[in-house]
C-alpha cells in the first residue's frame, strides 16, 4: 500500500512540473502587450524598457520560469500588475471564498444526487427512475450561468426570497447569513452536476443489486431491504464517492462562471480578471493553484479506489 | 420411494414464464418431481432448459421479469407459491439454502468472510461474539484448513475451492432440510471439484439433508445422485434412479446426451462423436406435440402433432416419448462434414516434428515478488498431431500457449522453432507467414470476435492480413471457411452477438483457420459449449486435422475431452512438465503420481467406483516452490515408496521411463506400477 501511494505521489508531482512548465508558456503567448497595456501608448521606448526590465520580463524565459518556480516553493507569487499587491495575499482571501461556496455546494449536492441515484435504482424501469433521469440529465444540458440567471431572476427578482448577490452582509458576518447567500449559486451548481452524479450512483447500485452477493444475501434470508442496507450501499457508494472526487474539475470550471454572475468575489472572478487585464503573475498563479487542487482530488481518489478494493494494488507485471 | 413420508420439496405441474419484451415466454413446462428428505435428486440438461429457473422456483427467487404461471410448490406438503415475502426469507433463514456456481463472485468482497457467515447466525438471533464464534464452527465442519486465519480473509484471497468451502459453510449454517445446489463444482479444477463432492456426500451423510442438485455434468451427476431428471425445453422428459436412467436410457434426448460425450477410452483415431442435430428450441416455443420432436431420430408425426405423456420403464423409471423402447437403439446421428481443402503449405508427413520449444521459461512480478510461472519446458509437436496440455489452474498451461504464440516474452535460453527455424520471440517481431501459422482458438468466443463486424468480415479481415489477398478473394476465402465449419451462408452477414455459442465457436475456429496454420493452439475451446455442441466442434477440429495435417495444441481442463483429441499428452504441475507421452500411455498408466491423482478425481460417467486418490493441501505459490520435487508434500505415492528423503531435497528430472515416455518422478517406473496395481 505504501509503495502504491509513494507512487502515486511522485506521479502527481511530476504531472504538477508539466503543468506548471504549460501554463507558464501559455501566459507567455497571450495575445497583447502587457507593457503597453500599462503604461499607455505614448510611452517613450526607454519607459518601456526601464518597465520591463523592473517586473522582470526582459530576461530569457527560462530565468523567468526558474523564478518562478522558486517563488512558488518559498510561497512567493510575485507582485500582481493590476493591483501592485503580493499575488498571494490577492489569491488566498479569494481561494478561501471559493472554498466557502464549494463546501456549501458539495454538502448540498453529494448527498441529494447520491439518493436521487438510489431512488433511481431501487425504482429501476418505473416512473421514479424515469423522471429523476431524464430530469437530471435535461437540467445537465443548461449551462450553470443559465441557471444562475435564471434562478436570480425567479427568487431574487419576482419572488424575492434570496439575494441576488452572494456576498454577505460585509457588516455583520454570521455564518447562517453567508450559507444563506450562497445557496441560490450553489443550487444553479447543482442543476448541473446532479444528472451526473446520480447516474454514476445508480449505475453502481444497480450492478451491486444485481451481483451474486447480493443475491447470496437475499438467499441467507434477509429482507431485501437489509440486504440492500449491509450488502450494496457500502458496495455501491464508495466507489461512487470516488469518482465524484475525480469530477471536481467539473465543479471548479462551474465556479468561475457561477462567481461572476454572482458577483463573488472568489478565485474564479480573480482568474478571469487576470485574463482581462493581462496579470501575468497573478494568472499563472491561480491556473497553477487550480491545477495544484484538481491533482490533489485526483491523488485522493486514486488512493480511495485503492483502499477500497485491495485488487488494484497487487499489479502483475512481466 | 414411499409414498408414505412427506417429500421434502414437491413440484407440481410447475409452469414458470419469463416476460421478454412484453410477451410471456414459458420457461417450464408442466415440471413434477419429489425429494425424499435425506435424497439426493439431480437435474440434467443443455443450457437454456430450465434447470437453473427450476432451482430458483424452488428457492421462490425468480428474475425480475419471471413468474409462475402455473402448479405449486411444496415444501413439507406446505405450498409455498403465494406466501409473502417475511415467510420467504423466514424459510430461507430456517430451512432451505442454496450453493450455487462462481463461488468467487457470490460472497461480498468488502466484507471479511468469518463476519458474512456470521450474519446467517445472527439473523437466527444470536449475539455478535457467539455468531462469529458460530461461524468459525461452522467453517470447521467444512474442513477448511485454518479457519481461524480464514475468517479474516476478503473473498479474492481465497482460491476457487476454498471459496465453495465457505459458501457451503454458509449454506449448511442454518441446519437446512433441502440444499440446492446450482453447477457447485462447474469451472473448479478437477481435484477440488472431486474433495468439494466428497465433503457434500459427507455432510448429506451427516445431516440427512435432501439436495437438489443441478449439473450438466452427467458424470458429476450419476456419482452424486440418487435420482435424476432430465430436462428439455422446460419439459421433464425422462426420470428414474440414477443406475436405471444411466444405464437404460430411454428418452431420445438422453440417449443423445449420453453418446455425445467423450468417455473412457474414446479416442478420434477410432470414434467419431456423437451429436444432437438442429439446435434447441427458442425461449417460450409453442410445441403441439413433444417438445424435442424437431431433434429427434425417432420423430414421426404423431410426435409432432400429439404431447406424449410419462410412460413407465420400469418401476419408478419413466420417460415422456411414444417411441422409448427404441431409444436406446437410436440411430446414431453421425455428422459427415465436408470441407473445401485448404491449399496448404504442409509437405511434411504426419508425425515429423513440426513444432519444437525448449528450455521455456516465465518469470512474473508481483508486488515484488519474482514468481516464476513456467519453468524449463520442453515439448514437441509433429505435423497433424494433437499435444494436450493437463493440469490444474495455475498450472501453466495457459502462459505455454502464450509464449509459443509469441504474447508473452519467454526467458533468456528458452528456443521456439518452427519446422526446424528459430521464431522471434514477440508476436511483432514475426513475419506475417509466421503469425499465420500458429493460430488461436479461445475458450470465450464473446469476447474473441470484434462485436461490430459481421461474420464474414471477422474471417475476410484475417485472410487478407495473413495471406496477402485481395479484398474480393478474401470475402470469396472467408465464406469457403465459413461454409467448410457450417456456417449457414445466411448466418454470413450477422454480427457475433445473433449467433449461438456453438456457432460463434465456428466463426473463431474460421478465422483461426482464415491463414492456412500450421498449428492451432485450442485454450477450452469447448469449455463453455454445451456438450451436443461440444461433440460437434470436436468432430470438426478432427475432420480438419485429417484434411489438411493441421497441429493442435489442445488445452482444457475436461480429460474426457483431452484424452479424445489428443495423441500426446503434457501434464503440467507449477509450471513444469511432470509427465509426457502418447495420450494412451498416459491415460493408461503406470502414472506419475500427480496424473495419478488428476485422473482418480474425474466423476465417472460409467458408474464403475473408482478408489480417488487425494491430493492432500493445496496448491503451493510458485513463488515459493517447495523444496526437492515440487509435488511431495502433496505427493500421495511418497510416503512409503523408500524415497522419501530424495523427494525432499532434489528436484526430479524429466526422465524417458520408456521410448517416447517422460516422467519427473524419483520412483522408478517399476515401483509406481507396483503400487499402482
Amino acid at each position: 500500500m505504501l509503495r502504491f501511494i509513494v507512487k502515486r505521489v511522485g506521479l502527481s508531482i511530476l504531472t504538477l512540473a508539466i503543468v506548471s512548465l504549460i501554463v507558464f508558456l501559455m501566459t507567455s503567448i497571450l495575445p497583447g502587450d502587457i507593457a503597453v497595456q500599462t503604461l499607455g501608448r505614448d510611452a517613450t521606448p526607454e519607459a518601456f524598457a526601464i518597465w520591463n526590465k523592473e517586473k522582470g520580463f526582459d530576461k530569457p524565459l527560462v530565468v523567468q520560469y526558474s523564478r518562478w518556480m522558486g517563488g512558488v516553493a518559498t510561497g512567493d507569487l510575485g507582485i500582481s500588475l493590476q493591483y501592485e499587491q503580493p499575488v498571494a495575499e490577492i489569491l488566498g482571501p479569494a481561494a478561501g471564498k471559493s472554498a466557502q461556496l464549494a463546501i456549501v455546494a458539495l454538502i448540498l449536492i453529494v448527498p441529494i444526487s447520491i439518493l436521487g441515484g438510489i431512488a433511481a435504482a431501487m425504482n429501476r424501469g418505473k416512473k421514479v427512475d424515469r423522471m429523476l433521469t431524464v430530469g437530471g440529465l435535461s437540467a445537465a444540458v443548461i449551462p450553470e450561468f443559465v441557471w444562475a440567471v435564471a434562478l436570480i431572476l425567479v427568487f431574487g427578482v419576482a419572488i424575492r426570497i434570496f439575494p441576488v448577490s452572494a456576498f454577505p452582509d460585509e457588516e455583520n458576518p454570521n455564518l447562517i447569513s453567508s450559507v444563506y447567500h450562497l445557496l441560490l449559486p450553489s443550487i444553479a451548481l447543482l442543476f448541473v452536476l446532479f444528472g451526473y452524479i446520480s447516474r454514476i450512483t445508480r449505475a453502481g447500485v444497480i450492478e451491486a443489486l444485481d451481483s451474486d452477493y447480493m443475491r447470496t444475501a437475499v438467499l441467507k434470508g434477509l429482507s431485501r431491504k437489509a440486504a440492500v442496507f449491509r450488502h450494496v450501499l457500502r458496495n455501491a457508494l464508495l466507489p461512487t464517492i470516488a469518482v465524484i472526487a475525480t469530477q471536481v474539475p467539473y465543479l471548479a470550471g462551474g465556479l468561475i462562471a457561477i462567481e461572476r454572475v454572482f458577483n463573488y468575489p472568489g478565485f474564479g472572478n480573480i482568474l478571469l480578471d487576470a485574463v482581462i487585464a493581462r496579470d501575468f503573475p497573478l494568472l499563472q498563479s491561480a491556473v497553477f493553484l487550480t491545477g495544484v487542487v484538481i491533482i490533489c482530488f485526483q491523488l485522493f481518489a486514486d488512493i480511495l479506489f485503492a483502499v477500497l478494493n485491495p485488487r488494484i494494488r497487487q499489479r502483475v507485471t512481466e | 420411494m414411499s409414498t408414505s413420508i412427506t417429500p421434502t420439496l414437491e413440484l407440481r405441474g410447475l409452469e414458470v414464464a419469463y416476460t421478454v419484451r412484453g410477451i410471456d415466454r414459458q420457461v417450464l413446462r408442466d415440471v413434477s418431481f419429489s425429494i425424499a428428505p435425506g435424497e439426493a435428486y439431480g437435474l440434467v440438461g443443455e443450457s437454456g432448459c430450465g434447470k437453473s429457473t427450476a432451482a430458483f422456483a424452488a428457492m421462490r427467487y425468480l428474475p425480475r421479469n419471471g413468474k409462475i404461471t402455473g402448479g405449486s410448490i411444496l415444501f413439507e406438503g406446505k405450498d409455498i407459491v403465494d406466501i409473502g415475502e417475511e415467510d420467504v426469507a423466514q424459510l430461507r433463514r430456517s430451512a432451505i439454502s442454496m450453493v450455487y456456481q462462481n463461488p468467487a463472485t457470490a460472497l461480498n468482497p468488502t466484507i471479511r468472510i468469518g463476519k458474512q457467515i456470521a450474519e446467517v447466525f445472527e439473523l437466527d438471533g444470536a449475539s455478535k461474539s457467539d455468531a462469529l464464534a458460530m461461524a468459525q464452527a461452522a467453517l470447521t465442519k467444512v474442513q477448511i484448513s485454518d479457519p481461524a486465519q480464514v475468517m479474516r480473509r476478503y473473498a479474492h484471497q481465497l482460491s476457487g475451492g476454498m471459496a465453495q468451502r465457505v459458501v457451503i459453510a454458509m449454506a449448511l449454517a442454518s441446519n437446512p432440510r433441502l440444499l440446492v445446489m446450482d453447477e457447485p463444482t462447474t469451472g473448479l479444477d478437477a481435484t477440488v471439484e472431486a474433495e468439494v463432492l466428497d465433503l457434500v456426500r459427507e455432510l448429506r451423510r451427516d445431516t440427512g439433508t435432501a439436495v437438489l442438485f443441478i449439473s450438466h455434468n452427467l458424470g458429476v451427476i450419476r456419482n452424486m445422485c440418487d435420482r435424476v431428471g432430465v430436462l428439455y425445453a422446460g419439459a421433464l422428459v425422462e426420470q428414474g434412479a440414477t443406475a436405471d436412467l444411466f444405464n437404460n436410457p430411454s428418452h431420445p434426448y438422453t440417449v443423445g446426451l449420453l453418446r455425445c460425450i467423450p468417455r473412457g477410452g474414446l479416442h478420434k483415431s477410432t470414434d467419431r462423436l456423437d451429436t444432437i442435430p438442429g439446435t434447441p428450441p427458442a425461449l417460450g416455443t409453442h410445441f403441439d406435440g413433444c417438445v424435442f420432436a424437431a431433434r429427434c431420430a425417432l420423430a414421426d408425426d404423431k410426435c409432432r402433432t400429439e404431447l406424449p405423456q410419462m410412460v413407465t420403464i420400469s418401476g419408478a423409471h419413466v420417460a415422456r416419448c411414444f417411441h422409448s423402447d427404441k431409444a436406446s437403439s437410436m440411430p446414431r446421428s453421425v455428422e459427415q462434414i465436408e470441407i473445401q481443402s485448404t491449399p496448404t503449405h504442409h509437405l511434411a508427413n504426419v508425425g515429423e516434428s513440426l513444432l519444437d520449444v525448449s528450455h521455456l521459461s516465465k518469470v512474473f512480478t508481483q508486488d515484488g515478488h519474482r514468481i516464476r510461472v513456467i519453468n524449463d519446458v520442453s515439448l514437441s509437436l509433429g505435423v497433424g498431431e494433437t499435444l494436450g496440455l493437463v493440469g490444474e489452474s495455475g498450472s501453466g498451461k495457459t502462459t505455454i500457449a502464450k509464449l509459443v504464440l509469441g504474447l508473452v516474452v519467454p526467458e533468456e535460453g528458452g528456443v521456439i522453432k518452427l519446422d526446424g527455424k528459430g521464431l522471434a520471440k514477440t508476436l511483432n517481431r514475426r513475419d506475417v507467414q509466421d503469425v499465420g501459422a500458429m493460430q488461436i482458438v479461445f475458450q470465450n468466443p464473446d469476447q474473441a470476435l470484434n462485436r461490430r463486424h459481421s461474420v464474414t468480415r471477422i474471417v475476410s479481415r484475417a485472410v487478407e492480413r495473413l495471406r496477402g489477398f485481395s479484398a474480393q478473394s478474401s470475402i470469396e476465402r472467408a465464406h469457403e471457411l465459413l461454409l467448410g465449419m457450417r456456417v449457414e451462408a445466411t448466418l454470413h452477414g450477422a454480427r457475433p452477438v445473433q449467433l449461438s455459442g456453438g456457432l460463434k465457436q465456428r466463426v473463431a475456429i474460421a478465422r483461426a483457420f482464415a491463414g492456412a496454420p500450421q498449428i492451432v493452439l485450442c485454450d477450452e475451446p469447448t469449455s463453455a459449449l454445451d456438450v451436443s455442441v461440444q461433440a460437434a466442434i470436436l468432430n470438426l477440429l478432427v475432420d480438419l486435422q485429417k484434411q489438411d495435417k493441421t497441429s493442435f495444441i489442445f488445452i482444457s481442463h475436461d480429460l474426457g475431452v483431452v484424452r479424445y483429441i489428443s495423441d500426446r499428452i503434457a501434464v503440467l504441475y507449477l509450471g513444469r512438465v511432470v509427465e509426457f507421452g502418447a495420450s494412451q500411455r498416459v491415460f493408461n498408466g503406470p502414472f506419475h503420481p500427480y496424473t495419478e491423482a488428476l485422473l482418480s478425481s474425474v466423476p465417472n460417467i460409467d458408474g464403475s467406483i473408482r478408489k480417488r486418490i487425494p491430493l492432500t493441501g493445496v496448491v503451493p505459490s510458485p513463488s515459493n516452490p517447495p523444496s526437492g520435487c515440487v509435488l511431495n508434500p502433496r505427493c500421495p505415492r511418497k510416503v512409503g515408496s523408500g524415497y522419501e528423503s530424495m523427494c525432499e531435497s532434489e528436484e526430479p528430472n524429466l526422465n524417458e521411463v520408456e521410448p517416447g515416455h517422460f516422467m519427473r518422478c524419483h520412483i522408478p517406473m517399476a515401483k509406481l506400477k507396483q503400487l499402482q496395481s
